[in-house]
């Protein structure tokens, strides 16, 4: 649960840049390619050398060590880089606890709603619900996949971007491009980061995954009220999203940070 | 036995065969005639030099004269590492990452066989310590270069691969931990090879040469095993001393990859 604070932030060819993230807020960037929105994403994830103040809650970042700071505000690259030749061995990322809570599904202790303004909309919360589904503890819903569940919190996680488990065997090598954008995004919520910054998170997928990518990133935000910042050059995706919840809108153009 | 003398003319004879060599590069266009007789002539120079500054040095063990052409001859050596380099540090560092552990190592090791293992007094006694600094310093030397442009190349294309462990939370240590230990042991495998057909495969130039001039074969095959284990613990030490510092180097203390850091030659 964390706000996300930038406070003349200032990446490598921008300008200085001030935003303020609520927690559980979700707000897009887009502009052309080139225009700065990776480097802007790589700076807040400290990345990149850069100028300015980035604060988790009241949490300068200064004060953390960068490898703290970047597990706390999880960053998903555009391309995702893979280091072992077992997708199941990117998984054992260090500072990953085994916290028997499910990663993206826990409704029930969180169950309210996030402090998002409009977040309480009935079409957002019976997405919200739906993706809980898989994980919820219900004493008579599937007692295996519970049992699943709790055998390893990735399972859930990787039900709800549409693989089996069996997923953690595969041969990095053999994954598609689209495979490998949603296993890095399972990769980087195991991870639980209390901010999301998500470049093109869902550019490669096919409209069936990518809405279960949307899905698991809404309910994600929801969940642990994580500020979501997301870049993103699908002005459909940005209409789709964005109002539901009154996400807020900016454009990077010519080294600024624009409201669209 | 008696040492034969070699006339210049039995050395000039013994170089027709690299003008051959030459002339065969020639023919078959494979266009390195002009590298193997400049690398041959540098050879005659830098031996012949080398052959007189000894007899000079072997007649006055001044120190200050020995250390200058140790000096010489290290700062020749990190000149060579840093020239094998695809992708060097920027600055001094990509001279100074190899010359640094050529000295930990080749220096260190020389010494500490000077003083215990041979027991040579004064432990700077040339006829000891420029031979046995000069093995050392060629093949760890050797080691080092390798293991630092695996180093470099694998950090320039394994990006990704680094940047998306660091992405995850991993200290600088942990991200580049698989590059560098690839790199040390790309580092290692020729001395370890040398050691392994050492006698059956190969018989060792200095073997060779310390046979040929009249030495004990006893004596020489204990010499040659004294100076295998002493470049294999030097080519260690450097390469592991030159791997540590520039991966070390490649990252800033914000866990930041900096492949800025090097240059493509």
């Amino acid at each position: 649960m964390a706000a996300l604070t930038l406070k003349r932030l200032q990446p490598l060819r921008l300008e200085p840049i001030d935003l303020q993230l609520a927690a559980g807020e979700l707000v897009f960037i887009s502009g052309p390619s080139g225009a700065g929105k990776s480097l802007l994403l790589r700076a807040i994830a400290d990345l990149d050398p850069n100028a300015g103040e980035v604060l988790l809650d009241q949490q300068p970042r200064s004060g953390l060590p960068a490898p703290e700071w970047r597990r706390r505000v999880g960053l998903l690259p555009a391309e995702s880089g893979w280091w072992a030749d077992r997708v199941g061995a990117h998984f054992m990322a260090p500072g990953v606890d085994d916290a028997s809570v499910p990663i993206a599904g826990e409704t029930g202790a969180h169950a309210r709603d996030s402090a998002q303004p409009g977040a309480s909309q009935p079409a957002a919360s019976v997405v919200a619900a739906e993706t809980a589904v898989a994980a919820v503890a219900e004493p008579t819903a599937a007692a295996a996949d519970r049992q699943r569940a709790q055998a390893s919190p990735l399972h859930p996680l990787l039900a709800q971007l549409g693989f089996e488990p069996d997923v953690l065997d595969w041969d990095v090598l053999r994954l598609s491009t689209g495979e490998r954008q949603r296993l890095a995004l399972a990769r980087l919520l195991a991870n639980r980061p209390e901010v999301l910054l998500l470049d093109e998170a869902t550019a490669n997928l096919d409209p069936a995954n990518r809405e279960r990518a949307e899905r698991l990133i809404d309910a994600y935000r929801r969940n642990h009220h994580a500020a979501v910042l997301w870049a993103s050059h699908d002005p459909d995706q940005r209409e789709r999203l964005a109002p539901a919840i009154g996400g807020r809108r900016f454009v990077v153009d010519a080294g600024r940070l624009q409201p669209e | 036995m008696d040492l034969i003398s070699l006339s210049p003319l039995d050395l000039a004879l013994a170089a027709g065969l690299v003008l051959l060599l030459a002339w065969l590069s020639w023919r078959l266009h494979l266009g390195i005639e002009r590298r193997i007789l400049i690398a041959a002539a540098r050879s005659t120079v830098q031996l012949v030099l080398l052959g007189l500054v000894l007899k000079v040095l072997f007649a006055t063990t001044d120190p200050l004269l020995l250390g200058l052409l140790a000096l010489m001859m290290l700062s020749v050596a990190g000149w060579e590492v840093m020239a094998r380099q695809r992708r060097r540090f920027r600055g001094a560092w990509g001279y100074g990452i190899g010359a640094l552990s050529m000295f930990l190592s080749s220096f260190s090791i020389t010494v500490l066989a000077l003083t215990l293992f041979i027991g040579v007094t004064p432990w700077y006694q040339p006829q000891y310590l420029i031979p046995l600094l000069g093995m050392l310093l060629g093949n760890t030397m050797n080691g080092i270069a390798v293991a630092l442009d695996g180093l470099s190349r694998q950090a320039w294309e394994g990006r990704a691969k680094i940047e998306a462990r660091l992405l995850l939370g991993a200290t600088w240590d942990e991200a580049i931990a698989d590059i560098r230990r690839d790199a040390l042991r790309a580092g290692l495998i020729p001395i370890t090879n040398a050691m392994a057909t050492a006698g059956i495969v190969s018989l060792p130039g200095m073997m060779t040469g310390q046979i040929l001039a009249g030495s004990p074969p006893m004596e020489a095959a204990k010499y040659q095993l004294l100076i295998m284990f002493l470049i294999a613990g030097g080519t260690g030490l450097g390469s592991v001393a030159a791997v540590w510092i520039g991966a070390r180097r490649l990252f800033d203390s914000r866990h930041r990859l900096r492949l800025e850091r090097l240059r493509t030659v």
